[in-house]
């Protein structure tokens, strides 16, 4: 159960109401328990036949504990369980703080679906333990107090007769729901393979056609529904088991209250008020006892999923401003040094990156190409350190990298990532990212560089259209125009392309060139890409082979040397001709 | 989390168009369900009637001071109470079990006829949404089988039965008793009402906060790069407070709604001393009546309240039931023709006459297409990416079906031919090797029988997959997880090849993949394409410089047309089209070739 006392601190934070929340449940126990009691009298008195004003009174009576009892119960949930939401508002901030601030690395690590599940289901079995969890203990802790010791106060054998059935029935709720949830997991197991079926035949469905092995495969799939069906009748029998064993058990507590209390009743040593007061009071401890054993279980699974968060909560930032940072460097101008770059996304796995070193001077363009997974975009990421280096240093005005705050850093490098991501937000936004005010001119200025002006001329609502799923959805080359829109409009010192026209036809590329090397005048920028067009420009080009720097130099020079950059280019000169041809 | 729009229809809980095709379903367990609910009818009694006897206890008994007859009751309250147990523990397992085996028939019902859909339908629709269809859309159907019917019913007897008793006990004080009845059911619906709008509120909001965080959290790297996690952290806050606060507001409506339910049955409580006391005094009703009478009003208040939780299943249910139908009812099929011809030697000649072909009508990809294949003859088929080249092998095994001209084999039009035999003769490998979970048997035999375990392996040896497969720890029986993750892209490859193989078609038709392997495994593959062609006639979208080199035909495909025809020898002295693919594609490979 430890690491549940990593929730003190939340409970801290609202210790005054949980307190109230507390002293609210204790005084509506109270009044609830008081109204057996007036039963108990008017039966008593009924027997000797008392006036009818004073049975208005007790009428009177019980309405009234009944309404002090229900405004304190609306009180305790207005207490209680609104804290658990607050306390689960604040675990998710802590959370999401601490995600944002977890490197690279952690996210291919673990996939997005996870990650969720742990914000989700986890966070929400530990709100649980927090609200309804705290709530029914302290309730049934008091209401049992109470109630127990009035209805030894009336007869202590009879209590001690009547109530032997109820832990019992703790046990029972407690063992059951703990199998049930035991099954459950086992169901889900057989859910999950059943969807992996299904998921894996709907793709594979050209396969399946071309076999002609559709009845095998509902063959198939009907054994696992099967199996999914003989799963879940466990956990239903088991279920089945639940409702009957929960009223045989308070049965007979009330079945013993009958015999045993009728015949004191009988023999004159108990009234007949006193037994209708026994039977109500049973009825009033059945719910807490049945929750004693559900607050068990959800316990149990709070204290596995705060552990789940723990794992999370620890992970470590990696990438984050140190003792080393020097927090005097307030801006970066764009001399770029490699010095034997090495890099390695895990220990045991090849290196992306081999001894690399090259200079960027501030204010040139240099263009990296090379074939698919030879480290392009590990080198640039470097650069804005989504990654630190493994081996050698990377020095940014003659500072190395890590001396400089990561703010300072990412705040002067324009990134224009491979993948083209946008957020389900205004163009406007979007492109805005990186800059804390709304200035529309600036939207109009690097959309006009992007080529992306034409195109939202076409928008619904302009700039103010929205993006993704409840908006519209841009083409590949609309993505990329606008993902380098964004990246233009921090006014960076660094820009950074990776690939980021690939999408973008040839012609545009061409404008979008031209306009950007106004635009760089000053500035360093480097260009990923595939395209002989694109790079041909550059300051300085290199090829990256496995790693390696294989071949580095100006369009001329490299084509000259006859190597892989002067294949590239040879290849695509055909490219061309075949799509010109009609 | 896509907000699948079709997914969040939650419209009427009653349709009776949908209820009385869901009946159909019903309806080969119809017996089971008379029987169920005629033992809920018996069952619903045994509840209230202890009340009943406990009244007799204390009238009868008690008052009077008879110890035996006290125990004579109380022996039969125990027997009602055992018997009501045991009879719930088989009803409730029993109606679950019915429950369960309708939507299984149903989950295998929608899943066969998913088999039965054509490429057409797997192109527009996501799978996932598909997935969802047969897995989560059915499950939700389950609770309105099991319970839903079923409950209703005993809720209802349950009712029926408390009600019976108590007017049978004293009538006036009965009514005096339900005349809070009124104001517990406006009350219970007006909160199911308002739970309901907060809820749907609450839904809203947490959509926002999930698919916020699930944006989010793939664009994690654009927030940290753009130095934006202060503001995101702000974002995050006001987004996840809206559903704190959503959360609260359902909170304050359960917390009203538990103690004014607790409240009402207090208030009869009262009314029950207040006006049975006076009957009491007046001598017309006893004190066991009044006792019962306490009992009766904890019994009924529970069935009411969920008789009112059964709407939010029924809503659920015929808006799963609705998207279910709708994919019953697509019928994007390729239809089988009614009297199929019969080839009985399947010679493997190909004929592309006068062939149109688009996805999307206008748009055509193939236009024009006219070649002949001769019985065992290899084909090449070249082009840049886009120029038909799939399509052309998507339309021969009728995976669509062409819009103008014909396609004949063996001199028979392939829309005459029963799709199963035509797809029996005809094998396809595609360029991404699709692997199914299972064994390495089980994924080159497909589960088919007539392939024996001997053949299985034979086909491994011929496509030189049998090496590897022996060093396995299981052999064939090793198993293959998800799209094969645990095997490399060219025992991937091998694989497909011996399934091919072991299938032995007539005709085979072969994607060749791109993605480039090591040397070694490229001789390997070589190798097993040049046996995989052998003896058959074979149409392969090459990759490969010694597949074209050695077809007797190729294909030349440029913009939907077929532009050049002829061996490779031919072909490059036209200097055409094929000429400069040659040199773009092909040409590299002789390079490594004579290295």
């Amino acid at each position: 159960m430890g690491s549940l006392f990593y929730l003190n601190k939340y409970f801290k934070r609202y210790k005054s109401l949980i307190f109230l929340g507390i002293i609210f449940i204790l005084i509506s126990n109270i009044a609830q328990v008081y109204i057996p009691l007036l039963l108990k009298d008017t039966i008593d008195a009924l027997q000797n036949n008392l006036s009818k004003d004073l049975i208005t009174e007790y009428a009177v009576l019980i309405v009234l504990a009944a309404i002090i009892s229900g405004i304190f119960r609306f009180l305790i949930r207005q207490t209680i369980i609104v804290v658990s939401w607050k306390i689960e508002y604040d675990i998710r901030q802590d959370f999401w703080s601490h995600i944002q601030r977890l490197p690279l690395r952690f996210f291919q690590n673990n996939s997005t679906g996870n990650i969720m599940a742990h914000a989700t289901n986890d966070i929400s079995a530990v709100r649980m333990y927090v609200g309804p969890a705290v709530m029914y203990s302290i309730d049934t802790i008091t209401k049992f107090i109470i109630v127990l010791a009035i209805m030894i106060s009336l007869s202590a054998s009879l209590t001690f007769y009547s109530l032997i059935p109820l832990p019992i029935l703790s046990y029972f709720v407690y063992k059951l729901s703990k199998k049930i949830h035991k099954k459950f997991t086992l169901i889900q197991e057989k859910f999950s393979e059943l969807t992996t079926k299904a998921q894996e035949n709907f793709s594979g469905i050209r396969v399946i056609k071309s076999y002609v092995r559709e009845q095998n495969e509902v063959d198939d799939f009907s054994r696992l529904s099967s199996d999914y069906l003989k799963r879940t009748m466990e956990k239903v029998k088991i279920q089945a088991l639940f409702m009957p064993l929960l009223y045989l058990i308070t049965g007979v507590s009330i079945i013993v209250v009958i015999l045993v209390g009728g015949n004191m009743v009988i023999n004159g040593t108990f009234t007949l008020g006193g037994l209708a007061a026994f039977i109500s009071y049973l009825g009033l401890l059945i719910w807490p006892t049945i929750a004693f054993g559900w607050v068990a279980n959800i316990i149990q699974q709070a204290d596995a999923s705060m552990k789940r968060l723990h794992n999370i909560l620890n992970e470590q930032y990696e990438i984050e401003d140190t003792s080393e940072t020097n927090n005097s460097i307030e801006s970066i101008k764009g001399d770029i040094e490699f010095e034997n770059v090495t890099f390695q996304y895990r220990d045991n796995l090849p290196k992306v990156l081999d001894n690399i070193t090259l200079k960027i001077p501030r204010g040139s363009s240099m263009a990296v190409i090379g074939h698919t997974g030879e480290g392009k975009t590990t080198l640039v990421n470097l650069i804005s350190r989504l990654y630190d280096v493994t081996g050698g240093s990377i020095k940014i005005d003659g500072n190395p990298i890590k001396t400089i705050p990561l703010k300072v850093l990412r705040k002067e490098i324009g990134s224009v990532p491979q993948e083209t991501f946008l957020f389900s937000d205004t163009l406007a936004n979007n492109i805005l990212y990186g800059v804390k005010e709304k200035d529309m001119d600036l939207v109009r200025k690097v959309s006009s560089i992007a080529k992306l002006d034409k195109d939202v001329e076409s928008f619904p609502n302009s700039y103010e259209t929205i993006l993704g799923e409840r908006g519209i959805t841009l083409s590949g080359g609309q993505k990329q125009r606008a993902c380098l829109a964004r990246a233009l409009a921090i006014d960076p010192n660094i820009l950074i392309l990776d690939d980021s026209f690939s999408a973008v036809d040839t012609n545009t590329e061409e404008e979008i060139l031209n306009d950007l090397r106004v635009f760089m005048r000053g500035r360093t920028s480097i260009i990923i890409s595939h395209r002989i067009s694109t790079v041909k420009n550059a300051d300085n080009i290199i090829v990256l082979n496995e790693g390696k720097i294989a071949e580095q130099g100006t369009h001329e020079e490299l084509v000259n040397l006859g190597g892989i950059y002067a294949d590239l280019h040879f290849k695509q000169l055909l490219e061309e001709e075949l799509k010109e041809l009609g | 989390m896509a907000a699948d729009k079709e997914d969040e229809i939650l419209g009427k809980a009653y349709d009776s168009h949908l209820m009385k095709r869901l009946m159909g379903y019903v309806k080969p367990y119809n017996k089971y369900i008379v029987a169920a609910i005629l033992l809920n009818i018996l069952v619903a009694a045994l509840g209230p009637i202890r009340p009943y006897l406990t009244k007799i206890a204390i009238d009868d008994y008690i008052v009077t001071k008879n110890y035996d007859g006290l125990l004579f009751i109380s022996a039969l309250l125990a027997g009602s109470l055992f018997l009501q147990a045991i009879i719930q523990f088989f009803l409730t397992y029993y109606t679950q079990l019915m429950g369960q085996k309708i939507i299984y028939d149903l989950r295998i019902k929608l899943f066969a006829h998913v088999q039965k859909l054509a490429l057409r339908f797997f192109d527009k629709t996501p799978i996932g949404r598909t997935v969802t269809r047969v897995t989560n859309d059915v499950e939700s159907l389950n609770e309105l089988f099991s319970s839903g019917i079923v409950m209703v019913f005993s809720d209802l007897f349950i009712i029926f039965w408390i009600f019976l008793f108590m007017f049978l006990m004293a009538w006036d004080l009965s009514l005096v008793t339900l005349s809070v009845l009124p104001v517990l059911i406006y009350g219970t619906f007006l909160f199911r009402r308002k739970v309901r709008e907060a809820y749907r509120d609450e839904r809203k909001h947490l959509a926002r906060l999930n698919s916020y965080m699930q944006e989010h959290v793939s664009g994690m790297s654009i927030v940290q790069l753009f130095t934006n996690e202060k503001i995101e952290n702000e974002k995050y806050a006001g987004i996840s407070g809206d559903y704190r606060k959503a959360k609260i507001n359902a909170v304050f409506y359960y917390a009203i709604f538990y103690p004014v339910v607790e409240l009402l049955s207090s208030i009869a409580i009262a009314l029950i001393i207040w006006y049975g006391g006076g009957n009491i005094l007046q001598g017309t009703i006893t004190i066991g009546v009044l006792v019962a009478f306490l009992q009766y009003t904890e019994m009924f208040f529970r069935p009411i309240r969920d008789l009112s939780e059964k709407y939010n299943i029924m809503q659920t249910a015929m808006a799963s039931s609705e998207r279910i139908f709708k994919l019953l009812d697509d019928n994007t099929f390729i239809k089988n023709p009614e009297t199929p011809e019969k080839i009985d030697v399947v010679e493997g000649s190909i004929e592309f006459k006068n062939v149109w072909f688009a996805y999307n009508p206008g748009e055509f990809v193939l236009k024009d297409v006219s070649f002949k294949i001769n019985s065992g003859e290899t084909v090449a088929i070249v082009g840049a990416t886009g120029a038909g080249k799939t399509s052309l092998i998507n339309i021969l095994t009728r995976f669509y079906d062409i819009e103008k001209g014909s396609i004949c084999v063996d001199g028979v039009d392939i829309r005459t031919i029963d799709k199963r035999e035509l797809r029996h003769f005809i094998s396809i490998v595609l360029q991404d090797v699709f692997l199914f979970s299972g064994t390495i048997k089980s994924n080159i035999d497909l589960g088919s029988p007539h392939i024996t375990e001997e053949q299985v392996i034979e086909a491994a040896k011929t496509v030189g997959a049998h090496e590897f497969i022996s060093k396995l720890p299981n052999l064939y029986n090793e198993e293959v997880k998800e799209k094969g993750a645990t095997l490399s892209v060219g025992q991937k490859q091998l694989i497909s090849f011996a399934r091919a193989l072991a299938y032995n078609p007539q005709i085979l038709v072969l994607d060749e993949a791109t993605s480039s392997i090591d040397t070694e495994t490229e001789a390997l593959i070589q190798k097993a394409i040049e046996k995989l062609l052998t003896g058959r006639t074979s149409i392969v979208i090459a990759h490969r410089l010694s597949t074209i080199q050695n077809a007797d035909k190729i294909l030349v495909m440029h913009k939907g047309e077929l532009r050049e025809i002829g061996t490779h020898q031919e072909l490059l002295a036209k200097r055409g089209i094929y000429y400069k693919l040659y040199q773009l594609q092909y040409k590299d490979q002789e390079i490594i070739k004579s290295a």
